[in-house]
């Protein structure tokens, strides 16, 4: 999103706040800013309770481009970060990290069962990323924990032709309907997707 | 009704808890830090605690229907431990986190040196960051221990409105009130305090400041002691206000000086369409 979008949402103090750390974030890594905690950083621990929370992510997300944040500092941010800031970190990580060096993060958030964080983490970095086993796992897990598939990115193009993945799938279901239980709508969207008759 | 339960360990709870609790009309707690009954014995222990305080609980609670915040620090018990005083320099970083709302539990257990260095440098820490405190009266010797709470409170940059003295009974409560802080009642199944005792409390010292919580956690307790409160409270005579002023709004004006609290969760999905989709631990 970018800054008019945002700024349509915010009230008047909001944007003067997000204003005054946009300026910090894009003062970060300068010689000056040799304090225990960098101002922007504590701007965005912050940021939920000056802008509200449905705009949390956006606004964290703008200041991680702002500061240029690298893959170490988004490691720190995530692993010091409360489950949104941590959520902010994984939306940003497709914009700001081109190679596979962050994805211990996306492992990380795949490992809770925590929705707003398995969501996040299954977004392009993972699409591009990801290796094919823990890809799978991650769909799997979406399934399990009521994720939406629509949020995996690139789900049409990495599922197809995974015959690996239709056959977890089709066991999932099989699991399902012997215990009585419904199957995921989801699942059957996924399994088309992977082209394989099952 | 509406009820804040500004005092109860949810962590050691289920999620037939949390329905209940929502089913009894709780729809916002606080979770104090405190100790988990096994010492912890290095600083890290304490941050996955607080990162479970700051994530995976609020995400519970919020399947529920219950809007979860925390308040930190350093517990006096553990405060005793020199493996765990380190958690002090670490805390800042969580202070600014917006599901914290208030510097807790602090206060004495046993009235060491050790505990005098803790809760005065994190009452400076509460005065620091614009949070409140949330302060623990000690199970032993309480009275004595409440008396040096007031004087350490007092001492500090902290001004005694923007503290909670939290587990006060009959014999503690006037000391309390005349302090100017904010003054907390657990209510437990046999210790601490029951519900037909805090209807008397109420009945001497009126429902100004007062706050009334479960404080359950993993040991014997109730965490729909704060109804149980605010039924006995209506069958003595009090008000639907009266109620909702000690069970709501007390605990709504308490926490919101941090300027934190986000009451406004949606109401659960598995409640109103009978099915459970974030089921999150399957």
């Amino acid at each position: 999103m970018n800054r008019e979008a945002l700024d349509a949402r915010l009230d008047p103090k909001a944007v003067a706040w997000l204003d005054q750390a946009l300026a910090e974030a894009g003062e970060a890594g300068k010689a000056q800013d040799n304090v225990a905690v960098p101002k922007w950083e504590l701007r965005f621990a912050a940021a939920g309770r000056h802008c509200g929370q449905d705009n949390a992510d956006d606004v964290r997300t703008l200041l991680l481009q702002h500061a240029a944040a690298d893959v170490a500092t988004l490691t720190r941010l995530y692993h010091q970060g409360a489950a949104a800031e941590r959520r902010a970190v994984l939306l940003a990580l497709p914009h700001r990290v081109p190679g596979p060096e962050a994805l211990p993060l996306i492992e990380d958030a795949l490992r809770t069962n925590d929705t707003r964080l398995v969501e996040a983490a299954v977004g392009p970095y993972a699409a591009d990323h990801l290796d094919p086993h823990a890809w799978r796992h991650a769909v799997l897990k979406c399934l399990f924990t009521g994720v939406p598939v629509a949020a995996v990115a690139g789900a049409e193009h990495r599922a197809h032709g995974d015959a690996e993945l239709a056959r977890m799938l089709t066991d999932f279901a099989s699991e399902r309907t012997a215990a009585g239980r419904s199957v995921p709508p989801d699942l059957h969207r996924v399994l088309n997707m992977t082209g394989e008759e099952s | 009704m509406r009820i804040f339960d500004p005092h109860i360990h949810m962590t050691s709870r289920t999620t037939d808890d949390y329905q209940a609790m929502y089913a009894s009309g709780v729809r916002a707690l606080v979770e104090p830090s405190f100790w988990l009954g096994q010492p912890r014995t290095s600083p890290a222990s304490f941050y996955d605690y607080f990162d479970a305080l700051l994530g995976w609980e609020p995400f519970r609670a919020a399947q529920y229907g219950i809007a979860h915040h925390c308040t930190l620090a350093l517990n006096p018990k553990e405060a005793n431990d020199p493996r765990c005083t380190p958690v002090l320099e670490e805390l800042p970083r969580y202070l600014v986190k917006d599901g914290v709302v208030a510097v807790g539990e602090i206060g004495y257990d046993s009235m060491t040196p050790a505990e005098d260095v803790a809760l005065a440098a994190q009452l400076q820490l509460a005065a620091e960051y614009a949070l409140p405190a949330m302060v623990h009266t000690p199970h032993r010797d309480k009275l004595t221990g409440l008396r040096r709470t007031i004087d350490v409170v007092r001492e500090s940059n902290l001004d005694p409105e923007h503290v909670l003295l939290d587990h006060l009974n009959e014999t503690t409560v006037k000391d309390a009130a005349e302090s100017g802080s904010w003054l907390g009642f657990s209510i437990y199944p046999d210790t601490k305090m029951d519900e037909d005792r805090m209807v008397s409390v109420l009945r001497d010292h009126g429902t100004d400041r007062v706050l009334v919580n479960s404080a359950a956690d993993w040991g014997k307790s109730d965490p729909l002691k704060t109804r149980k409160v605010a039924d006995a409270m209506l069958a003595a005579g009090f008000s639907e206000d009266d109620v909702d002023k000690v069970l709501w709004r007390n605990p709504v004006e308490f926490y919101g000086l941090s300027g934190r609290l986000q009451l406004d969760v949606p109401a659960p999905q598995a409640l109103h369409e009978g099915n459970s989709i974030l089921r999150g631990g399957e």
